[in-house]
């Protein structure tokens, strides 16, 4: 990187990048932040305007509506998220070891069943007809399952692409020292996995608080509501008072850009690792 | 591989245990191989969760003659076909911006990573307000230059198009990502051959860039177009299908059928899904991973 001259032209792309970011990303979002802070009137205007007063008050009537359901709701999806990522980190990196290290028929036949199911919809009604069978329909443990199971594939590739990086004599001394399969892998692969197991915890995180379609077919009905299905409900419900569900999209948005801004770094690396092995 | 002798194979099979891999592919079989396997019998049965009965290829005639269905299908290549080669194009530029030399590149990368993080429900509540047909400020900021208004959502021949659009908005970040880690993967050496050959901009990126980003651009254009077919959420959101069918998708479909109480027919579009994808990716994987090979 010697070469830091710097000619005009840069400058001038520089600029024109800052307003092509600022007017396709920053803009809708200050958009909703603003109107989000009017009252009910001036926010059905839809105006780009800073709010004259600021209506915080829209946050807390968000916040109580429906007996509290947000809050209700955010502790649903967080429950969703911690159990599904625990099952996934803790199989995924057990599958992901095994079909890296082993080239048999076995885990060549794995990895297959695992490309197709990256691609292959999920069939709705019968793993509903499925769950109702089992009688596990609609509960904490059939949704943690599903999200479980329907981000197993990626996961397991991502495990499966760091292991490349790991030499094998480490397990090997350790296997000769006399520890067994288990120890050989809780004790020394699963703590040198640890940059990969923070980018499967951010991209799972995401994706799995953020989904709507599968609590919407998998966890309804009021008591099981989580985040993205109650904002859904409140588009009809605020249909007139844009104020109060542009709150509502940011407070569910916040969590998300507070973990941004403090763990950027983190956060932006484990996408890019990601998506190389993707 | 060929030398290894057996003692070392037993030695293998023992530290890689198969073990390791039941509680991973349990689930992935019960709660979705198993669901998938019998999508095909129930696709050809008029059913309740509690009865069903037979009849035939009857829910796929329907699906390809009515005229409120085969739109579906239509609609899941052209919003399909649409988001991903806008994604493939547009967040190559992005990234190519983004690794250039700008002093503020840091910022930008998280301003343009951000869409990432926030939810499609969100997404589509937000722009659905932005392309309002008379307040929205896209309409507002048309009407300064004296045109008139555009009802985004609520025509039919634009409707599936405008979410498209915001649809490419969402994911440009992703692809962006994605670009971004291939580019900066790419040997400086390089870019300085290039350099002392006396390449221009242009040539750098047609002869060293654009080639060498080939593994990054067919993971977009794969997951892309994965994404583009199953895509519901934002559709869902934004128009729920309307005006009329006009910006149905197979998703929104096999949603609609179900709350309808036709699971049969929502069946059988889960399984119409999955061979249109299954169509378009596996040759077209086959055909990306060769050229790769190619170019190599």
């Amino acid at each position: 990187m010697k070469m830091k001259k710097r000619n005009p032209g840069s400058l001038a792309a520089e600029i024109i990048g800052w307003i092509v970011a600022v007017s396709l990303f920053v803009l809708p979002f200050l958009f909703v932040a603003f109107n989000s802070l009017k009252d009910r009137r001036g926010a059905n205007k839809l105006n780009f305007t800073p709010p004259d007063v600021f209506h915080w008050e829209n946050y807390v009537e968000v916040i109580r509506n429906n007996r509290y359901q947000i809050l209700t709701a955010f502790k649903n999806s967080a429950e969703i998220t911690f159990f599904s990522l625990i099952v996934l980190v803790g199989c995924s990196a057990m599958a992901g070891y095994i079909i890296q290290r082993r080239r048999t028929r076995v885990t060549a036949a794995a990895n297959k069943l695992l490309l197709v199911g990256l691609m292959v919809p999920v069939s709705i009604l019968p793993t509903i007809w499925l769950l109702r069978s089992l009688n596990i329909y609609k509960t904490l443990f059939s949704m943690v399952m599903i999200e479980s199971a329907l981000n197993l594939p990626f996961t397991i590739m991502l495990y499966r692409g760091f292991m490349d990086t790991i030499p094998t004599e480490l397990e090997e001394a350790a296997w000769i020292d006399g520890c067994n399969k288990w120890a050989v892998f809780s004790r020394i692969i699963f703590p040198l996995l640890k940059p990969v197991t923070s980018t499967v915890i951010i991209l799972n995180a995401v994706t799995i608080f953020n989904d709507f379609t599968n609590p919407l077919y998998f966890y309804p009905s009021n008591a099981n509501v989580t985040v993205q299905l109650t904002i859904y409900n409140y588009i009809s419900q605020f249909q007139s008072s844009y104020n109060l569900l542009f709150a509502d999209v940011i407070l569910i948005t916040l969590p998300m850009l507070l973990l941004f801004i403090i763990f950027n770094k983190r956060i932006i690396s484990g996408m890019v690792s990601g998506a190389v092995k993707g | 591989m060929a030398r290894q002798t057996a003692s070392i194979q037993k030695a293998e099979a023992s530290i890689y245990s198969y073990w390791f891999l039941v509680p991973a592919f349990f689930i992935f079989v019960i709660f979705f191989v198993i669901p998938t396997a019998i999508s095909l019998y129930f696709s050809m049965t008029v059913w309740s969760f509690d009865s069903s009965t037979f009849c035939g290829f009857d829910n796929y005639k329907m699906f390809f003659s009515e005229y409120a269905l085969t739109i579906g299908i239509k609609n899941t290549f052209i919003y399909a076909f649409l988001t991903s080669g806008s994604k493939v194009v547009l967040a190559f530029l992005i990234a190519v911006f983004l690794t250039g030399k700008i002093r503020t590149r840091n910022v930008l990368r998280s301003i343009v990573f951000f869409p990432n993080l926030v939810s499609t429900v969100a997404v589509g509540i937000a722009f659905k307000a932005i392309l309002h047909p008379t307040k929205g400020y896209i309409n507002q900021f048309i009407n300064l230059f004296g045109l008139s208004s555009v009802d985004w959502l609520g025509n039919r021949s634009l409707a599936l198009f405008s979410v498209a659009a915001v649809d490419i908005w969402k994911g440009l970040s992703i692809a962006t990502v994605i670009y971004v880690a291939g580019i900066a993967s790419i040997d400086h050496s390089y870019y300085e051959a290039s350099s002392i050959d006396g390449a221009s901009r242009w040539q750098t990126l047609r002869y060293v860039t654009i080639p060498l980003t080939a593994a990054s651009r067919n993971t977009v254009i794969i997951l892309s177009l994965i994404g583009g077919l199953r895509s519901f959420e934002l559709i869902w959101t934004m128009t729920a299908g309307g005006p009329g069918f006009a910006s149905d998708v197979m998703p929104s479909i096999i949603y609609k059928q179900y709350t309808q109480g036709f699971f049969g027919l929502s069946t059988a579009g889960n399984v119409i899904l999955l061979v249109m994808i299954s169509i378009v990716i596996f040759p077209l994987q086959k055909l990306l991973s060769k050229s790769e090979e190619a170019m190599r």
